[in-house]
């Protein structure tokens, strides 16, 4: 039933490509705009790129404080310029206070987006997108689920070059974000542990909610200024530079009493080639529920449609735009 | 890791390379401020152009299009891009191109510069 959904989805967005006539520059254009990929949240782009690795560390505050270290890596290849599927992998490594280790996989992540509004005139993009954790494809040590959790989302990236020119330096401005609900097929999960000495069966029962995933990045590009407002004779690698602030948040919605709003702000920077990219960030959580301590992620980031334009760079159908 | 280094180089290795085209440098400079009126425009790109597909116009205030129109490539950089102007009075300008890199890949942007007296 689920995969007959994703397949749906696939299908609406098929139709809709056959009888769109805008056009898709791919790996993150809208007009004179060029949208880096950013590191914690998702962008509205549909493009051709891989990213490996994304490495990052976080202390969460289950048992008493663990250590979260994750290699992970993401694809995203162009089924038509406006339409594309994405998988994500990812290794973990949870070391606890205690000092206990475990690593494995997560589950596997699929998922397809489809960009259906485009400005050039106003570096505006927005896109749908379908995800998916696919359940009991990763490590139970680490805490892959069982079950698989859906997460349809709402994607956008608004440029500021249409700032009246008396504003000119906040042109090179943008901002790119997600709205989603990552949505459990499974309501609860119950644990039973017997004690061994005296027979007694313990039951938990953990609680899954619907999860409103929201996060926005705010960047400031370089190469818009130098290119598009003002040539500040700036060297290399400066150049190339969008500093950016991210915003990576989860509130929990039903099921059980209420969590706080969990998720990070994550200052960093991104320099970006002709191939790919290189950004850092340090990870910031909001307030104790997330966590106490600063952790951080990095990732090199390719530009497949650069990288191969002839081939795995370019759209299966529709041409390359 | 050294397999990860091993997999980029034969990632590299594989790869045409060619990308999109940036805006690398132009004459008069985005965004500058110059005393005499310029002969031409000259955009430079991160990679080779295609000229028949490509286009660079420039606007008065009142939106006219005041190039000579004779866009050419550049005998020896073929990343390199001219379009001729007349005697321009003093006033803002807007440089508005689109271009076409080797391997088909589309970019466009604007800047303006600005002659005074």
């Amino acid at each position: 039933m689920k995969f007959l959904s994703l397949l749906f989805f696939w299908l609406v967005c098929a139709v809709c490509e056959f009888t769109a006539t805008g056009r898709a520059y791919g790996h993150g254009f809208a007009g004179a705009r060029f949208f880096p990929a950013p590191l914690s949240t998702d962008d509205p782009f549909v493009a051709d790129e891989f990213s490996l690795p994304t490495v990052s560390s976080t202390v969460t505050p289950d048992n008493g404080g663990t250590r979260d270290t994750e290699i992970s890596s993401d694809i995203a290849l162009r089924i038509t310029p406006k339409w594309d599927i994405e998988f994500g992998e990812s290794f973990i490594i949870l070391n606890t206070s205690q000092g206990k280790a475990t690593n494995g996989f997560s589950n596997l992540s699929i998922g397809s987006k489809y960009e259906f509004f485009e400005s050039d005139e106003h570096e505006t993009v927005v896109s749908l997108g379908l995800g998916v954790d696919v359940g009991g494809t990763g490590g139970r040590s680490v805490g892959a689920d069982s079950f698989s959790t859906w997460a349809p989302g709402l994607f956008f990236g608004k440029g500021f070059g249409d700032l009246p020119s008396e504003l000119r330096f906040l042109k090179p401005f943008a901002v790119t974000g997600q709205l989603g609900v990552a949505i459990p097929t499974s309501a609860s999960t119950r644990t039973i542990t017997v004690n061994d000495q005296t027979g007694e069966r313990d039951i938990e029962i953990e609680q899954h909610p619907d999860v409103l995933e929201w996060g926005f990045a705010l960047e400031y590009s370089v190469i818009y200024l130098q290119s598009q407002v003002q040539d500040m004779h700036l060297p290399a690698p400066i150049d190339r530079l969008i500093p950016l602030v991210e915003f990576a948040m989860e509130t929990p919605l039903n099921r059980g009493p209420l969590g706080p709003t969990t998720g990070t702000i994550n200052p960093g920077i991104i320099w970006s080639g002709k191939y790919f990219q290189v950004g850092a960030e340090a990870v910031i959580p909001i307030n104790e529920h997330t966590g106490n301590d600063v952790g951080f992620i990095a990732q090199l980031h390719f530009y497949l449609d650069d990288l191969f334009p002839h081939s795995i760079g370019r759209p299966l159908f529709g041409g390359n735009k | 890791m050294k397999g990860i280094i091993r997999l980029l180089i034969f990632v590299v290795g594989l790869a045409k390379l060619e990308a999109h085209a940036f805006l690398e440098r132009a004459e008069p400079a985005v965004g500058t401020t110059v005393q005499q009126s310029p002969s031409e425009v000259q955009i430079r790109f991160t990679e080779n152009i295609e000229p028949a597909v490509s286009s660079i116009q420039v606007f008065d205030p009142s939106g006219k299009e005041v190039d000579k129109r004779d866009l050419h490539l550049d005998r020896s950089d073929h990343a390199l891009l001219h379009i001729s102007l007349p005697q321009l009075g003093v006033r803002t300008y807007k440089v508005v191109w689109r271009v076409v890199s080797v391997d088909t890949h589309v970019t466009k942007g604007s800047f303006t510069f600005r002659i005074v007296p």
